[in-house]
Order: structure tokens, then C-alpha cells, then sequence
């Protein structure tokens, strides 16, 4: 039985349902009629059937940039799956002053990665805190060149990365850990298991379904990075633009009288197909190790 | 025995009924009186993480502190300057306009947060609340696109956003965002935690849809639209991408999209952009800082499941 008039829900409903139309259905669709177009940022645009495809497979940018995405991403996923776990154990029992750490650690993320790269590209610079701090201590003779080698400078943006992702990663944790059995615990110490043992016996297997979708999570993020990279390389991709990812290219292409939104919108398709690999190949891992 | 009594709690006031009495004592002997030594490594690690993730912020807040006149590349770095002073912060305001930066990105903010509490607690109400034909169709739309990621339909979108005629506009860069599916489903979850029971009553007595969501269902999922609040003031605060494709005049820049320009016009001077970094950076901090409490509250109910 119903208790309201057919189009009541509806009233309700729509205004969501017309954004979700407009500024998320439709611009799918759209992408893909881009990519078989030549459109401009200023407008236009005529159908030129797969050149812009063609063309990807010739683009030497965007063979850099998909193997920036892969780096990052297996550099990421370790770090980011086990350290905030620990973190989330570190913080998840009630100390005085532990709601102070809790808020102090998830600060990066509140941070926009704008200002957070600005600051590591002082830290980073050639002059910066880390290089006089080595140079003081003797490790090196010379300024280590964090912002202009291509290798430096994607491992420093990789790191800046797993630093701003730490405390986001902790809070998913901490509220899985709220699920696992405390009794489990109490027992395993009762019986004398160390912390670490419980850690690795009792902690990770609770939280495993947490663990892949933060997996998921780190693995998509690190194939869209854009502003840690940009910043970083000054916003031209660092030496030769080899410095790219994926994202960036798609910017690039977005702006200016050089732009060629056909041709951008190719390269966001790639970018899905990207996405969607290690989103479905972890999702048939869960699939798996829950059949076990 | 001794009698242990509440001073925060009233004496008077009795148990909710109904609910059941669920202070079950935190653990029992090791878990809840830690050992000495352990509370001493916790303290060390949780100090030693303080410095990795506050650090950086505290030592570019120091550097836009520091005087013109002093040494800022010194080899033994220095953390409290030894002139302070907060020129740079206004020789910011001479080189870009950084006041009228952070009003349009409160004015993008305040349109993003307004936008979502209003759109996807309707449309969340009503997909968790009401039967109608179509609901599990519009429920899968909305999850459906949870798995696209939103770089991939960005040029897209700007097209449409041109195509209404409001590219290099505020209000271009606020409208994709006002009603996001992920906060829709975040208010779906909110109100179907509630007991049915309720509403029901509530129809006995003659309320109509919008009375049972204004007067019943909105005041019990406070905490999860303080979550969606927060989430949205802090991804419209901090975002680059968007806005950078939008906007093409640099008199309607948002604040991060100012930043850098302001770094790639100036960055000889550290100290001018680690104080326009501060500027950016200390209003999210307040606000999150202010809200926190509510936000970790959100956590522990299970707003932030991913």
C-alpha cells in the first residue's frame, strides 16, 4: 500500500536525477562521439572517424605517461594498503589526546594537493630543505636534482602521493577495525601471542574485505593522478614531458589554440579502460580468495 | 562495591526505552590498563607520524614567516625565524588578487555544499523511504556511475558546460558538482537505517511525505549531512583540475588555480609563495579542525565505508 500521491517520489527525486542525466550519463556518451571528431575548445568540430585513435598509437607522450600510471601504481599499492592499517591500529585505542593525532594525521588530506605539492617543491627544490640537510650531514656532495631528472622527480611525486593518502586510508581502516572481534584479541593474548603475531593473524584477516577496496581505491587514484605531477614539473610534464600522466595529457589538450578536445576525449577513453583493468582484475581476486 | 557516578552524566535522567543497555566494559585486564612501556612506544610512534604528516605545513609556515633579510636556504635549517614578520602575506595581495581568489572559492564551495544537502537528502529520502515503480532503475543509475572515474567524462562535461554558455564562469565550476551520486547513496544508506516503524505511525497520524521528511527523517541523519557538508566544502576548497579547464580569466581564478599561477609567475621568492600556500591552506584546516568532532562521529556510523 502506498502513502502518497505516484508523483511525489518523483518531485523529490528529480533534481538529483537530472544532474546525474546531464553531468554524468550524457557526458559518457559524449565522450565517445567526441573521439571520432576534430572539436575545438573554442567550438566546432567535424567527424574524422579513427584518426584520433590512430594517432594515439603513434603519441610517444602518452607511452610515457602510461608507464608513469603503471610505476605509480605498484610503487603506491604496497605502501598504501599496509602503513595506514598500522596507522589505524596505532590510533584506533583511546589515549589521551588521541583525537588530536587522529585529526593532525588526516591534515594532508584535508589539504589541497595544490598547496601540498607547492610545499614539497620547497622542500624538494635544489636549495630546499632536504638537499641542505643531506649536503650538511655529507650524504652528498651536490644538490640532488628532485624537480628536473624524470626518475626523481616521478618518485617524488609518488611519494608525496603515499604521504597525502596516508591518513585518508587510516580513517577507512579504523572503521573496519571497529568490526573485528575484540574477543579474538583478548583471546590470542591470553594465549600469549605477541602484537605482531595478532597483527598479522587476527588484524589483516578481519579487515580483508577493507583491504581490497582500499586496493581498488589507491590502484584507480595513482592511474588519475594530475595535480601532485603538475605542480611538481612546473606544469610542462618535466624534462621532454616525460614526467606526464594521463591526465595531465588530457589538460594539455583541453586548452588554448593547440587544443583538440576530439583528441582528448580519445585519450579519456584510454583512461577508462586504464581505470577498469585493476578495478575488476582485484574485484575477481576478492571473488577468488572468498571461494578459498 | 563502590559506587561509581557519571559528574558529565545527570542522575535523574533515565534510560532511553527501548534501547538497550549497551556499555559493555572496553576490553578487559591487558587491553584496558596498558602497560607502561606500551603506552610510551604508542606515544613515541604516534609523535614520530605527528612530525612525518604536520611537518611539512610547520616548516612552510616558517619560511613565509621569515624575514626578507634572513638566510632562508641556511644549511641547518631553522624552524622558528629569527625576523618574523607577515609582509609576505600582503605582498601576496600585490601580486594577485588573493582576496578575491578566496571569495570565488567560497563562493564555489557554498554553492557545492548547498547543492548537495539539498539534492541528495531529497533524492535520498525518497529512494529509501518511498516505494515507486523505477526506484531499483534510478538506485542502479546512481551506483552505476560510482565506478566512473570523473577525469574520464571531464572534457565532456566541459563541453556541456560551454554548450549552456558558462564556460569562465563561478557558477560553471560550481554546477557538475552541486548534487554528486556518491553523496545521493550516502543519504540513501542514512535513511533506510532508520526503523520504518516510524513513518509508519507517522501516516497514521496523517503526515504527508514532505512533514515525514522535514519533521522526522531529516533531524535523525544530521551526522551523515554534516559528513556530505564537509566532504563537499573541502572537494569544491581544494579542486584543481576543473576549475583550471574552466576558467580561462585570470580575474575569476579560484584559489588553487591562483596558486599556481602565482608560483609559475614568482617562484623566485619562497617566501611569498609559502605564504600564499598559508592562505589557501588555514581556512580548510579551521573548518575541518571546527567540524572534526562530528566528522569522526560520521566515521564511527559509518558514513565513510568507501
Amino acid at each position: 500500500m502506498r502513502y502518497h500521491r505516484w508523483f511525489s517520489p518523483w518531485v523529490l527525486v528529480v533534481p538529483a536525477l537530472a544532474w546525474l542525466l546531464v553531468f554524468n550519463l550524457w557526458p559518457s556518451i559524449n565522450t565517445v562521439i567526441l573521439s571520432f571528431t576534430n572539436a575545438r575548445p573554442i567550438g566546432g568540430g567535424t567527424f574524422v572517424g579513427l584518426k584520433n585513435f590512430e594517432a594515439l598509437l603513434h603519441d610517444e607522450q602518452l607511452r610515457y605517461a602510461l608507464l608513469n600510471s603503471v610505476i605509480y601504481m605498484i610503487v603506491c599499492l604496497p605502501f598504501l594498503t599496509i602503513v595506514p592499517l598500522a596507522l589505524a591500529v596505532l590510533v584506533e585505542k583511546k589515549l589521551p589526546g588521541i583525537t588530536f593525532f587522529r585529526t593532525a594525521f588526516y591534515t594532508p588530506v584535508v589539504a589541497s594537493a595544490v598547496v601540498v605539492a607547492l610545499i614539497w617543491q620547497w622542500i624538494l627544490d635544489d636549495r630546499g630543505l632536504v638537499n641542505g640537510m643531506a649536503e650538511k650531514l655529507g650524504v652528498i656532495s651536490g644538490p640532488l636534482p628532485f624537480l628536473s631528472d624524470q626518475w626523481l622527480l616521478l618518485f617524488s611525486a609518488i611519494s608525496l602521493t603515499i604521504w597525502k593518502g596516508l591518513g585518508y586510508y587510516m580513517i577507512i581502516y579504523l572503521a573496519a577495525l571497529g568490526n573485528v572481534g575484540r574477543e579474538l584479541h583478548e583471546a590470542a593474548a591470553v594465549d600469549g601471542a605477541s602484537a605482531f603475531r595478532r597483527f598479522t593473524n587476527i588484524t589483516i584477516p578481519g579487515v580483508r574485505g577493507t583491504m581490497i577496496l582500499i586496493a581498488i581505491l589507491i590502484s584507480v587514484s595513482a592511474l588519475r593522478v594530475f595535480s601532485e605531477l603538475f605542480i611538481l614539473s612546473g606544469g610542462n610534464g618535466g624534462p621532454g614531458g616525460r614526467d606526464s600522466s594521463v591526465v595531465m595529457l588530457i589538460q594539455q589538450y583541453s586548452q588554448g589554440f593547440e587544443g583538440n578536445l576530439g583528441y582528448a576525449s580519445a585519450l579519456s577513453i584510454v583512461l577508462f579502460f586504464v581505470t577498469v583493468v585493476p578495478m575488476l582484475a582485484l574485484a575477481r581476486l576478492n571473488r577468488k580468495a572468498a571461494d578459498a | 562495591m563502590s559506587v561509581v557516578t557519571d559528574p558529565a552524566r545527570p542522575v535523574a535522567v533515565p534510560d532511553e526505552p527501548g534501547t538497550p543497555v549497551r556499555k559493555r566494559k572496553r576490553g578487559t585486564f591487558s587491553f584496558n590498563s596498558m602497560s607502561p612501556t606500551e603506552k610510551v612506544v604508542r606515544y613515541v610512534l604516534l609523535v614520530f607520524v605527528l612530525l612525518i604528516t604536520i611537518g611539512p605545513f610547520l616548516w612552510q609556515l616558517s619560511t613565509s614567516l621569515k624575514g626578507s633579510g634572513e638566510d632562508i636556504y641556511t644549511r641547518i635549517p631553522r624552524l622558528l625565524p629569527a625576523q618574523p614578520t607577515l609582509d609576505h602575506y600582503g605582498a601576496v595581495a600585490d601580486t594577485i588578487p588573493v582576496w578575491d581568489y578566496m571569495r570565488n572559492s567560497l563562493q564555489v564551495a557554498v554553492l557545492v555544499v548547498g547543492g548537495n544537502i539539498i539534492g541528495s537528502s531529497l533524492a535520498g529520502f525518497a529512494l529509501s523511504r518511498l516505494q515507486f515503480k523505477g526506484r531499483k532503475l534510478v538506485l542502479g543509475l546512481f551506483l552505476a556511475t560510482l565506478v566512473l572515474p570523473g577525469e574520464v567524462t571531464i572534457i565532456s562535461q566541459y563541453v556541456t558546460v560551454r554548450e549552456f554558455g558558462l564556460a569562465n564562469t563561478l557558477f560553471g565550476v560550481a554546477l557538475p558538482g552541486m548534487i554528486g551520486a556518491l553523496n545521493v547513496l550516502l543519504m540513501y544508506n542514512a535513511f533506510r537505517s532508520l526503523p520504518i516503524e516510524v513513518d509508519q505511525a507517522a501516516i497514521v497520524d496523517g503526515a504527508n511525505v514532505w512533514q515525514r521528511f522535514r519533521y522526522i527523517a531529516l533531524p535523525s541523519v544530521r551526522g551523515t549531512i554534516s559528513v556530505v557538508a564537509i566532504f563537499a566544502f573541502i572537494g569544491a576548497w581544494d579542486d584543481f583540475l576543473w576549475p583550471l579547464i574552466v576558467l580561462t580569466d585570470p580575474d575569476k581564478y579560484t584559489l588553487t588555480v591562483g596558486l599556481q599561477y602565482l608560483s609559475g609567475t614568482f617562484s623566485n621568492n619562497p617566501r611569498l609563495i609559502a605564504a600564499g600556500t598559508m592562505i589557501a591552506f588555514i581556512p580548510i584546516v579551521i573548518v575541518f579542525a571546527t567540524l572534526q568532532r562530528f566528522f569522526f562521529k560520521g566515521v564511527e556510523e559509518g558514513a565513510v565505508k568507501g
